[in-house]
C-alpha cells in the first residue's frame, strides 16, 4: 500500500485489520490451489524426479535438441523483425506521404494485413504460393507469414508515433526552413522514436511469441521440436518436456518486456521529453492491433 | 471460382464455428479477466501476486502453446476435456483474460486520484465513490483497448485450425487440396470471413467510444 491509489484511502485501523484478515484468506486460497495442483500432479506420478531429470541430463540428448529448438525460432524471430521493421518504416512513411496517390494503397495495403489472421497468412504462403509457382521453405514461409503481418501492425505504430508529436514541432522545422524530409529526419523521428519504444518492444514480444506458429506448419521451433521428442521418448516425458518449453518462452519474453520497461522508465525519466499524458495513448490510436 | 461457390455451406459452418469460438471465448476471457483485475487492484497482497502472476505467465507464453497444453498436456494429467472446442474455448478464453485484465486495470488507474478525493470530500460513502464516480469513468476508458483485445481474439481463434477445430482457417486449408487452381479465391473467402468480423467491430468500437469519450 505504498502509493495511493483512487479506490480506497489510506487506511485506518479497522481499515489495515480486515486487510490483514483478508490477506490471512487469500493467503490460505492461494496455497489451498498450489496444494491441489501439487496433489494432482502427484496423484499421476509426474513429480518423479527422473521424469523431469531427463530436461538436464546431456546423454538423452533432450538439452541439446530444446536448445537447436531455441535458435531456430530465435533466427525465425530476429529475421522477420528486421525484415517487418525496416518494410514496416517505408509503410509507415507512405502512410504519412502528402500525395493520395501514395497514401490511398498503402492504406490498403496496411489494413488488409492488419485485418486477417497471422495462421491464414503463414497458411498462405506455405499452402497457397506453391500452388503459384513460388516455393519456400519452412524457415521462409513463417518468416515471409510474420514479416506480411508485423510489418503492417508496426507501420500503425511508427505513424501513430510520428502523429503523436507535438504540431509545433515540425512547424517550427518548417519555419527555419527545413525540408520535409529533414523535418522527418531531423526533428519527428527521433522524439517518436522514444515514445514509440514501449509500444515497439511489446509488438516484437507478441512477434517472437508468434513464432511458434511454426509448429502448425512443421517448422522445428521449440514446441515443434517439444512435440517430436515426446513422440519419441513417448508420452512419460510430456508434460515435462511441454513445461519446458513454456518456461523457455515465458523467460525469453519476460526478458524482452522486462527490457521494454526498462527502457520506458529511462525515457520518461529523460528530461527532454515532457511528461504528455497523451502519450500513453499511441497505443490506443492503433485500432487493429494485436493483443 | 467454383471452390467458394460450391463450398458456401463449408465457409458458412467455418464462419459459425469462429463466431461461436470467439464469443464463447469473450466471455471466458471477459469473466476471468475482470476478477484478475480487481484480484490486482485489491488491497490484498495474495490476491495481488495471484492476479499479477496470472497476467505475467499467460502474456509471455504464445497462445499457441496454451492451446497445445490444452490438447496435449491435460490428458498427461488424466484430465479430458469433453472436445476439441471446449479446449479451444478455454485456450482463448484463459489466454485472452490476461490481456482483458491488464485493459481493465490500466482503465481503473487512469482514472485520476483527485476524483476519488473530491468524491470523499463531497462526503459519499466508499460504495458511492466506486459506482458513482470511479467505476464509470474507468468503464470508458476501457472500450477501446478491450475492443482491440476483441479484435485480436476473433484473429487468434485462427490458431484453432491447428487443433482440430473446422473453422475460416481450416476451411481454407481443407479445400486448397481439392481445388489447387483457386489458391487465392479460396484463402480471400477466409479472409473476407474474418473481415466480416472485425471490420463492422472496428466501426461499432468508433461509434461506442464517441459516445462515451470523457472529454479531459
Amino acid at each position: 500500500m505504498s502509493q495511493p491509489t483512487v479506490l480506497y484511502d489510506v487506511l485506518g485501523p479497522r481499515g489495515r485489520r480486515n486487510v490483514r484478515i483478508g490477506t490471512g484468506v487469500g493467503v490460505v486460497v492461494v496455497l489451498a490451489i498450489v496444494a491441489w495442483i501439487v496433489w494432482r500432479l502427484d496423484a499421476s506420478d509426474q513429480l518423479e524426479a527422473e521424469r523431469w531429470g531427463i530436461l538436464f541430463d546431456t546423454e538423452s540428448g533432450v538439452p541439446q535438441s530444446l536448445g537447436r529448438a531455441l535458435g531456430n525460432t530465435l533466427r525465425a524471430a530476429v529475421v522477420a523483425m528486421v525484415l517487418s521493421m525496416v518494410i514496416g518504416a517505408f509503410l509507415a512513411a507512405g502512410r504519412l506521404s502528402d500525395h493520395a496517390l501514395v497514401r490511398a494503397p498503402v492504406n490498403v495495403v496496411v489494413q488488409f494485413f492488419r485485418g486477417i489472421p497471422l495462421l491464414l497468412l503463414i497458411f498462405f504462403v506455405f499452402l497457397g504460393l506453391p500452388r503459384l509457382g513460388i516455393n519456400l521453405d519452412l524457415f521462409w514461409s513463417l518468416v515471409v507469414g510474420l514479416t506480411a503481418y508485423n510489418m503492417a501492425v508496426l507501420a500503425e505504430i511508427f505513424r501513430a508515433g510520428i502523429l503523436s508529436i507535438d504540431r509545433g514541432q515540425s512547424e517550427a522545422g518548417y519555419a527555419l526552413g527545413l525540408r520535409k524530409s529533414q523535418v522527418m529526419r531531423l526533428v519527428l523521428v527521433p522524439q517518436a522514436v522514444r515514445r514509440m519504444l514501449p509500444a515497439i518492444v511489446s509488438q516484437l514480444v507478441t512477434l517472437l511469441k508468434d513464432t511458434s506458429l511454426g509448429f502448425v506448419i512443421g517448422y522445428f521451433e521449440l514446441l515443434r521440436q517439444g512435440r517430436s521428442i515426446v513422440e519419441f521418448l513417448g508420452p512419460r516425458y510430456g508434460l515435462q518436456i511441454y513445461v519446458a518449453v513454456a518456461v523457455v518462452y515465458i523467460a525469453v519474453n519476460l526478458s524482452l518486456s522486462m527490457l521494454a520497461r526498462y527502457l520506458d522508465k529511462r525515457t520518461s525519466r529523460n528530461p527532454k521529453v515532457v511528461f504528455d499524458p497523451k502519450a500513453e495513448e499511441t497505443e490506443a490510436v492503433v485500432p487493429l492491433g494485436r493483443d | 471460382m467454383d471452390a467458394i461457390t460450391e463450398n458456401l455451406d463449408l465457409y458458412w459452418a467455418g464462419f459459425l464455428t469462429t463466431v461461436s469460438l470467439s464469443l464463447l471465448a469473450g466471455l471466458v476471457a471477459f469473466s476471468l479477466g475482470t476478477l484478475l483485475a480487481a484480484f490486482r487492484v485489491s488491497p490484498f497482497p495474495p490476491l495481488q501476486a495471484l492476479g499479477a502472476f496470472y497476467v505475467e505467465t499467460f502474456r509471455n507464453t504464445p497462445l499457441t502453446v496454451v492451446w497445445f497444453f490444452m490438447v496435449f498436456a491435460l490428458p498427461l494429467l488424466d484430465i479430458a476435456l469433453p472436445s476439441f472446442f471446449v479446449a479451444g474455448v478455454l485456450a482463448l478464453g484463459l489466454y485472452t483474460a490476461a490481456f482483458v485484465c491488464e485493459s481493465v486495470r490500466s482503465g481503473i488507474n487512469s482514472v485520476s486520484a483527485g476524483q476519488a478525493e473530491a468524491a470523499r470530500a463531497v462526503g459519499l460513502t466508499f460504495t458511492q465513490t466506486l459506482t458513482l464516480v470511479v467505476l464509470p469513468q474507468a468503464f470508458r476508458t476501457v472500450v477501446p483497448p478491450l475492443g482491440n483485445v476483441w479484435i485480436a481474439m476473433v484473429k487468434n481463434s485462427s490458431i484453432g485450425a491447428a487443433f482440430a477445430i473446422t473453422e475460416l482457417t481450416a476451411v481454407a486449408t481443407r479445400l486448397v487440396n481439392t481445388y489447387p487452381a483457386d489458391v487465392i479465391a479460396i484463402f480471400a473467402g477466409s479472409a473476407v470471413g474474418y473481415l466480416v468480423i472485425t471490420i463492422p467491430s472496428g466501426l461499432l468500437l468508433g461509434v461506442v467510444e464517441r459516445r462515451v469519450v470523457i472529454l479531459r
